[in-house]
Order: structure tokens, then sequence, then C-alpha cells
């Protein structure tokens, strides 16, 4: 009975459609006095209304109707004579959907207080855009989900409503629709090549529709190059913006490469990448929620790597990780919200000891930061060894040399540097002003995702038993394991203590951190305004009319269209119209006789 | 009965209409008026679910057979378009009496309806006959009877809208008297069907190629195919909000039909683009539409224009559809003519409730309704989502159709063109959206309240569907490639 009603639903839906009730429900009363990013009361009590009590049931719904389809289920229809599959659910999306579940649960909870409906809304939408897409059979299917998460997340963004907002926005969400459209084109391509739509391994075999899209999932996927939409969005986000933001996308980039393009070798030059380079941005990055992102970016490498390793135990490992990885990653995003809430700054330089007002948070936070930096009996180690060892199995010594030197960092950036620089170092001129702990529905959402860190931590059976392939009897809890990770975790803490002893670690400045989204942003528009600079002067020079035509003929362009006299923004006069009706009809006159002549 | 169906289609209204005038009593006529198209809306259904299993049906008027007589002649395509022209107008007119945005006094709007009624009589006669000289009479009925309508708007510039609409309407209805002369004069026959087969032996002539040039000429003034579309900004700005939704979800559709009866019908694929390529004329004026359409409406600072230039884009994937002369084009093409018209009758729906509450059509009045009126604003927004076609909104559909004819042909650039153009959609659906959703109220907006219930379930009826046939696309793809197909001649 309850499995045929779950049948009959695609997994995603549940929360969509949720969501879309959430305006209908009559709201609490709007913020009447300070808030933050919509965030209301800032302290004190707070009501659960009915729009709360749907917000936590839909995921708990979704979760409950995605694990009562059983495995091998799928739903097939015909559109327009394609045969498209908008469910099949097997172990790798199932385990994908239930992160993605529990990540949207962790992120209701904390954002309970958010009155600004449009995030609300615009969260649970999207997560179930994700879930939606981990669970599509067909690249159609995918595709549709895969533009969806980029039109709800962006939503995300602009909530803050500022101008900066507006433009970083639109940023991301043109870099988003980017990958959509490549995914479609790709799609096309392969539809013409083999007849089938299905969603199953495609492999990069010179086809041009592969290729394709390999580059929209590796857009999605933060590939190093084309990941700074990342780096840039993220941070710009609302406070639960982030938290929402840090989940989806990039996960679900992840299931779809594993579904795609496992074994792919080129991933794994390309993941130890981007292991590598985020790390040294992270160093000098002086915007926290920034620092975070790299460090997301970082740990998307160790994915793709166990992805382009291929073997079942690598595949494991990329999946394990990525669920490991949003239940660390959005308790550290929680842990920055809450400091952006209190101290309204998450700038390293502006922050520290902040431990003496919100003791809680900084529990959660170095409980964070140790899952992340993969000690043992937290959730990292588990999963992040997996992929170390699939790798060192496959004989790619130097990968597991770059992976081991980005842990090092990894523990080095949001180990060490997230929690020290917030919440400790020397206290800050703004902690006086700091009222008080985050509010309470904040610290519970940390509170589950950090005991969900060293649950898996110290009892990863459950989640070795959710993983795509059957484990066997691995266990990341031997001899070479812990010792080689503990050796790499005190070794970096022992460089970071030197460091800073010696006052030679880069100090927190503020600063900006040129990635290569300045080649676009700036380089590009700089270099075209210096041409035309130049030309200009010339231009001036030489009494040349030049640089004067290229000046006219980009108003001349503005205003062709803007409404006003003589352009294609205003209705011409009646008589010109009858005029240009003559003056089709001669174009046709002559075409045709050209055209039956010819033909 | 079935047979009697296609007269009865179009006498219905046309005698509806000066019932009109006796009954007078304006609240009267509005449920009059409305029950009149909904039975004409299920005449329409009937002929269409008819004309799928048993195929043509063919009406001698007063019993002259053709080719002397007048034929109604309905197979699937006409059945199509008088099922949207009636459909809409079942949706358009019970919202009539809501919005009373017209600029005479309540005692005479019953001339509204009369002219309501008239302009639908005109649309369902091209819609269904067979007959060429036919065609301009209804051309006329439609033309006087929606330069009445536009008229009736307020402010005096509805006057002068409508009047540039008029000379220009004059023209391309000349032009299509003159082709049917010429034709006449080469074929001494009237019947559209009859008029093909004697056109065959004189194919070679001059006549009958200028014949062609008029009524192309003639039906894309009527079209509003770019660059002769300029009568119709003005003309969907000062119109009542009403009017609007219903010529732009018609009037353009059935011009469209039009043109494509005369190139398949009447001269038939291989003359048209085997002979006198058509598609070097059509193609470059089609996509010109699609972007100087676009980038206009982007520009626009009233939201009326903004989508009756919008509208002037939408036309032009409609001819693009026509030009690529194949099953997928045709197909795309009158898949977006039903779509267009629900979105875009929708849209305007949308538009006729927020210049009931606001008295403004500027964008920057609109600042922060969502909040003030959420449903109507979501309409917005999912109207908005259809023009740009994404996935899930009916718009995908008929881009789908469209891309799927460019790359069948190869034409990869094509396709290129089409997904560039629909992205130029997101700037002017968004810059609306942004200023509904983001911008802080104005206290203009703050002093609004929602639009009654009356006014918003016509919107998210038209609305709605856009989504429904979005998701379930069996009916419109089926129906629309069937009729694609019987107008090639394939079936």
């Amino acid at each position: 009975m309850l499995e045929s009603i779950a049948a009959s639903l695609p997994p995603g839906l549940i929360l969509i459609f949720g969501a879309l009730l959430l305006p209908l429900i009559p709201g609490e009363s709007a913020p009447t006095g300070e808030s933050a990013d919509g965030i209301w009361p800032l302290s004190g009590k707070s009501k659960l209304g009915m729009r709360g009590i749907l917000m936590l049931l839909l995921p708990i719904l979704g979760l409950a109707q995605m694990w009562l389809l059983p495995l091998g289920h799928t739903v097939d229809v015909e559109v327009f004579g394609y045969a498209l599959q908008p469910v099949r659910v097997d172990r790798l999306s199932r385990i994908f959907g239930t992160i993605f579940h529990i990540a949207a649960l962790i992120s209701v909870i904390y954002a309970l207080r958010v009155r600004d409906t449009l995030q609300n809304l615009s969260g649970l939408a999207y997560a179930g855009a994700a879930i939606g897409a981990v669970f599509s059979g067909d690249l159609i299917t995918l595709f549709v989900y895969w533009e969806l998460t980029a039109l709800t997340s962006v939503f995300l963004i602009w909530a803050k409503r500022t101008n900066r907002a507006t433009r970083v926005g639109m940023r991301y969400l043109i870099v988003q629709v980017l990958s959509g459209v490549l995914l479609l084109a790709g799609t096309l391509f392969h539809y013409a090549d083999t007849g089938s739509l299905a969603f199953d391994l495609l492999s990069l075999d010179g086809s041009l529709g592969h290729w394709l899209i390999f580059l929209a999932f590796g857009i999605k996927a933060a590939f190093p190059m084309l990941h700074s939409w990342l780096e840039d969005a993220y941070p710009e986000a609302t406070i639960t913006g982030t938290v929402w933001m840090s989940a989806f996308t990039t996960k679900m980039a992840i299931y779809a490469l594993a579904r795609g393009f496992a074994g792919t070798e080129m991933l794994i030059p390309i993941g130890a990448a981007m292991t590598a380079f985020p790390i040294f941005y992270a160093v000098i990055e002086n915007d926290l929620r920034r620092v975070l992102a790299y460090s997301l970016n970082n740990q998307l490498g160790y994915m793709v790597v166990g992805v382009g390793v291929g073997t079942e135990l690598a595949i494991n490992g990329a999946a394990a990780h990525a669920f490991a990885h949003i239940l660390y990653k959005g308790l550290l995003f929680m842990t920055m919200g809450a400091v952006l809430l209190r101290a309204g700054t998450v700038n390293g330089s502006d922050l520290g000891g902040l431990w003496r007002k919100m003791p809680w948070t900084t529990t959660f936070c170095v409980i964070g930061a140790m899952a992340i930096s993969a000690f043992p009996l937290f959730s990292g180690f588990v999963t992040k060894s997996m992929i170390l060892t699939a790798a060192a199995d496959e004989g790619h010594t130097w990968t597991f040399l770059i992976l081991l030197f980005a842990s090092a960092g990894v523990f080095h950036h949001s180990g060490i540097k997230i929690p020290y620089f917030a919440f400790f170092a020397h206290d800050s001129k703004l902690l006086p002003k700091i009222t008080g702990e985050a509010p309470r529905n904040m610290l519970v959402a940390m509170a589950i995702a950090a005991f969900l860190c060293i649950a898996v931590g110290v009892y990863p059976a459950p989640l070795y038993a959710m993983l795509p392939y059957d484990v066997g009897d691995y266990s990341a809890y031997d001899l070479t394991h812990v010792v080689t990770q503990m050796q790499l975790l005190l070794g970096s803490a022992a460089a970071f203590v030197f460091l800073q002893k010696m006052g030679w670690y880069p100090a927190e400045l503020r600063s900006t951190v040129l990635d290569v989204d300045w080649v676009y942003r700036k380089l590009l528009p700089g270099g075209l305004r210096a041409t035309y600079n130049a030309i200009d002067k010339g231009a001036e020079k030489t009494k040349a009319a030049v640089g004067r035509a290229v000046l006219a003929g980009v108003n001349r362009f503005g205003q062709m269209f803007r409404p006003g006299d003589r352009s294609f923004g205003e209705p011409w006069p009646s008589g010109e119209t009858a005029m240009w009706a003559a003056v089709v009809l001669v174009a046709y006159l002559v075409l045709s006789i050209v055209g039956s002549q010819a033909g | 009965m079935n047979a009697h169906l296609p007269a009865i289609q179009v006498v219905l209204p046309l005698l509806a209409a000066p019932v009109c005038v006796l009954l007078q009593n304006r609240k009267v006529v509005g449920v009059w008026a409305t029950l009149v198209a909904w039975a004409s809306f299920a005449i329409a259904i009937t002929m269409l679910v008819h004309t799928m299993e048993h195929g043509t049906i063919s009406y001698a008027l007063g019993g002259w057979e053709s080719p002397l007589g007048i034929e109604l002649r309905v197979d699937v395509a006409n059945a199509f378009l008088a099922t949207i022209v009636t459909g809409i107008a079942s949706m358009v007119l019970p919202y009539g009496p809501g919005s009373a945005t017209l600029a005479i006094p309540e005692d005479k709007q019953y001339l509204f309806y009369t002219a309501f009624l008239l302009c639908m009589t005109g649309l369902l006669g091209m819609s269904v006959t067979g007959d060429a000289f036919n065609v301009f009479v209804f051309v006329e009925i439609t033309s006087l009877s929606s330069y009445t309508l536009i008229a009736l708007g307020k402010g005096r510039r509805a006057l002068t809208a409508a009047f540039s609409y008029l000379v220009m309407g004059t023209i391309g209805g000349t032009f299509i008297l003159l082709a049917i002369g010429l034709c006449y004069q080469m074929t001494g026959t009237l019947n559209m069907a009859d008029m093909a087969l004697r056109l065959q032996p004189v194919m070679g002539t001059r006549t009958v190629l200028v014949a062609f040039g008029f009524f192309v000429v003639g039906a894309s003034i009527k079209l509003a195919v770019f660059p002769l579309h300029q009568w119709m900004p003005n003309a969907y700005t000062h119109a009542p909000s009403v009017v609007s939704a219903f010529l732009s979800a018609t009037a353009t559709k059935v011009s469209y039909f039009v043109l494509v009866r005369v190139v398949f019908t009447i001269f038939g694929a291989a003359y048209v683009f085997g002979t006198v390529h058509f598609e070097w004329l059509l193609m470059p004026l089609s996509i010109a539409a699609m972007f100087v359409g676009s980038i206009a409406a982007m520009y626009q600072t009233h939201i009326k224009r903004l989508l009756a230039y919008s509208s002037m884009a939408q036309i032009g994937y409609m001819t693009l559809g026509l030009s690529m002369n194949s099953v997928e084009g045709l197909t795309g093409g009158l898949v977006h003519l039903f779509n267009h018209g629900l979105m875009k009758g929708g849209l305007f729906l949308v538009v006729a409730n927020i210049t009931f509450r606001l008295n403004s059509s500027k964008i920057e009045d609109m600042a922060g309704l969502a909040r003030k009126m959420p449903w109507t604003s979501l309409a917005f927004a999912i109207g908005g989502l259809s023009l740009i076609g994404v996935p899930g909104t009916a718009g995908f559909i008929s881009k789908w159709y469209l891309v799927q004819g460019a790359l069948v042909k190869g034409q990869v650039w094509l396709a290129l063109l089409i997904l560039m153009s629909s992205l130029l959609a997101v700037g002017y659906v968004w810059k609306v959206i942004e200023v509904m959703l983001l911008k802080p109220p104005t206290d203009r907006v703050e002093n609004t309240k929602p639009a009654p219930l009356s006014m918003i379930w016509p919107v998210w009826v038209m609305i709605g569907s856009t989504v429904v046939f979005g998701l379930w696309t069996t009916w419109t793809g089926t129906v629309a490639e069937v009729a694609a197909e019987t107008l090639m001649g394939l079936r």
C-alpha cells in the first residue's frame, strides 16, 4: 500500500511542490525589529509556525518516500516518441538521495527563523531538484533538474537584495545555465549518434556529444579553471543560503560524473589538481566563508579522483566521501553563518576570541574541522581513506602523494585556520558587541550535523552498507591508515605552530585574491577598454574618424532599440511602414525572380 | 448534425452579435456573449475530434456545390485553429465585465460585446473557409471589428493606435484582394482546392509570381512580420488589456494560418520553396524578428508594450517554422501558435489584473508587487518562463520542435540562433520579475490589494494550461503534427 503510493511520485517532487505551498500558508508576522538576511528574531524564543512545521515535514516525508522505493524501481514514459525514464532507483542514486534529504532537513532546521519565504521556498525547491536529478534515468530529465537547481539556487544569492548580490547572482546564473545548455547540446549529439537518451556510462570516446556533457558536468563540479563561479558565489549568498548551496549543486555533479564517466583516466589528474590548487588560495584568503568555498573545491577533488580511478572501492569512496563531506562542510558553513550573524563579518582579520561568547558554536566548529581534516574517529577519515587506498592500489603513486599533500593542506586551512582565526587567536575588537550564542534552532542543526560527523567516524558500518558496491572486509581502522594520517596531521600542526611562532605565516589581511575569474571579469573587459582607449587616442591624434565611428556605432546600437525616435523600440509612422510593405514586396519579387532563374 | 457544424461555427457568433444590441443590458450581454463563446468552443472541439477520426468535413453553403458555391472545408488544421480561437474567447469573455476599463460609458458597453463577437466571427470564418474570396471578406470583418475594439481603450492614444492599424490593415487587405483578383484572372475560380489545380499549368507566369507576392505581403502585414509589425506595439499597448489578450492570442495566429494555407494549399510547397524560394525572404526576416523583437522588448518601460515586442519575436519563431519547409518545422510553428496564444493571452490578462488595481502599466510602478498580488505575480513569472522556453512549460515544447526542425536539415547554426534568442527572453522577463519580487514596494503598491477572484481564475486557467501542455505534450504535439502533415499534403 505505502509502497504503491510512494512509487507513484518521483523523488524530489515532494520537496518541490511542498515548497510551492509555503507562500499559500498564512505566514508568521513579518520582521518588526532588527533582522539579518531574513532571520528574525535574532535571539530569544521563536514560534514554530505552520510554515516551519511544513518545512520540517517535507524532507522527512521525502526521505521516507524515497526509501520505500525498491532498488531497481523505474518509471518509464514516452514523450514525443522519446523513451524517458524520470525515475531510476539504484544504490548509487539512493545514497546521494539519502544525504540530500538529510542535508535538506539540517538546512531547514538551520533556517527555521528565516522569515523570507523566497529563501525557504527556493532552498527547498533547490534540494528537491537536486534529488530529482540523481534519480533521473535519462539525460533529458537530468537536464530539466540540472537547470532547475540553477534557477532555484540563484535566489539564495539574490535574497541578499543588494546590488552586489544581484551582480554576483547574475554571474552565477550565467555559468550555471551555460552548463545546462552544454548538457542539452551534448544530449542532442549523443542522441543523434546512438538513438538513446538513457543516462548510463558515457565515457570519453571522442564523440563530441560526450565531451560537451563532460564539460557541463565539469562546470558544476568546479573543475580547475571552470571553478571560479563557486568561490565567487557561495560566500555571497545569505547566511542560510550558503548552507543550502554547499550541499547540492557540486555533489549532484559528482554523482553525474560517477554515473557517466566512472573510470575516465583524465579525471585523475583533474581531481588531483583540484585538491591541490585551492589550498594556496585558501591559505591567503581572508573571508572565512570564501576559505570554506576553496576548501569545498579541494574536497571535490578527492571525489573526482575517486570517480576517475573507477574501481568499486574508489566509487564507494567517492560516494561515501560525498556523504561525509556534505555533513561536515555544511556544519562548517553553519558555524561561519552563526559568526556572520553575531559578529556581522567573517573576515579572519576582524575576528578572534569568539569562544568566550559562542562556546557551543566553537565546539561544533572544531568537530567539523576535525572531520574535514580526517582525524581518526571522525567521518572524513573513514571515507577519504577509501579513495587514497583505491588510488594507491591502482598504482597512481603520484596522485596518491598529491592527495597526501592536499590532506595536510586541508588540515591547515580548514582544520586550523578556520577555528583558530574565528574563535581563538587574539581577541577581536568586535567581541564586546557580540550578544551571545547563535539562536537555538541553529545550534540544534549544528548539533545534528556534528553528531553525524562523529557517528559516521566511530561506527561507519551503516554508511558502508548503503554504498553502491559491497564494501567487503575493508576497514579504515588498520595500523597503516591510522599511523599515516596521524603523522600527517601532527606534521601539519607542527608546521602551523612553527610558522605562526616565527611570524612567517601569511597574515590575515583585507585583500582581494585573484582567481581565474579575473580573466573574464577584469582582464578581458579591461583589455577591450584599453584597446578601445588606445584606438580612441590614436584617432584623436590623427583626427581619423575610426574611434568616433566605433563609439558612434556602439551608441547607435543602443539607440536602435531604446524607445525613442527612429528606433526599433518605438513604432514608426504609418507612411513609413507602408513604404516597408513596398520594400518587402520588391525584395520578394527580386528574390523570387533570381530564385526561379536559379532553380 | 456533424455535417452542419462548420456553418454553425461561423453563423452562431454572427447572429449572436446583433442580439447583443437588442439586449443592451451590460450584464445580460456579458453572460450571453460568454455562453455563445462556450457553445462555439464546444462546436470547435467536436469538429476537432470528428476530423481527427473521420477526416475532412466539406460543407457546401446553401447547397451550391463547389467550385461554383462557397465551400467551408474543415480538416484537422482548421479545426485546431477554431478550437484555439473559441477557447481563448471563452477564457477572455467572462473576464470582460470584471475589468471594465473601457473608454465608453457603462450603458454603451454592449457594443464591446457586439464587436467582440463579430471579430470572433471573422476569425472563425478565416479558419474554416475553403474559398479564397471568402477569406478576404472575413479578413475585413475581423479587421473592422478589431479597429473598434482597439479604439475602445482608455486614453486618446487608443484612437491613433486604432487609426494606424486601420491604415496598415487596409493596405494588407487590399494586397490580399489584389492577389485573389490576379489568381481569379488566371484560373477563373475562387475555390482554393480548385484554384490550386488550375494554377498548375500556368505556374511559370509572372502573374502568378506577383499574385503570390501580394498574398505574402498582405498576410505578413496582418501577421506583423518584421518589418511590417509597426501597427502592433501601439495597438496592443493602448487597447483594453482584454482586447490585447484576445487579439494577440488569436488574430495574428489566424493570419499565420492564412499564410500557411496560401503557401501549402493554393500554391504548393514545390512552387513556393522549389521555384520562388520564399524561404530566402522569410527566414532572414524571421530571424531578424526574433532578435529585434526581443532586444526591443528589453528596453521597454511599459509592460504592455514589452509584451507586444515579445509577440513580434514569438511570431518570428512561427514564421521560421514555416520557412523550414519540413513537417518538424511546421509542427513547431503550429505548436507555438497554440502555446504562444495561451501564454501571451494569459500574460495580457495578468497585465489586465495589474492595471486594474494599479491603474498604471509602467514597469517601475510594479515594484514589490509580488507581496501584494502574489497570485497574479506568480502567474506572470510562470508565463514568462514559458516565453523563455524553460522545460516543463509549453514554450519549451515549441522550441524543441523548432530546434528539431533545424537539426533535421543539419542547420546547427539555426538551432543555435533559436537558443540564443531564447536567452534574450530571459532579459525582458527578468526585468519585470526583478521589479516585482526584489524591489521595495512603492506607495502605490502598498495601497493596493489582490485582484478579485473573478479576475484571477481565467488567468490561472490560461497560465496553468501552459504548464499542463508543457508536461503533457501528446495532445498538442500529435494534433499539430497531424495538422502539419495535412497541410503539407502528406495525409
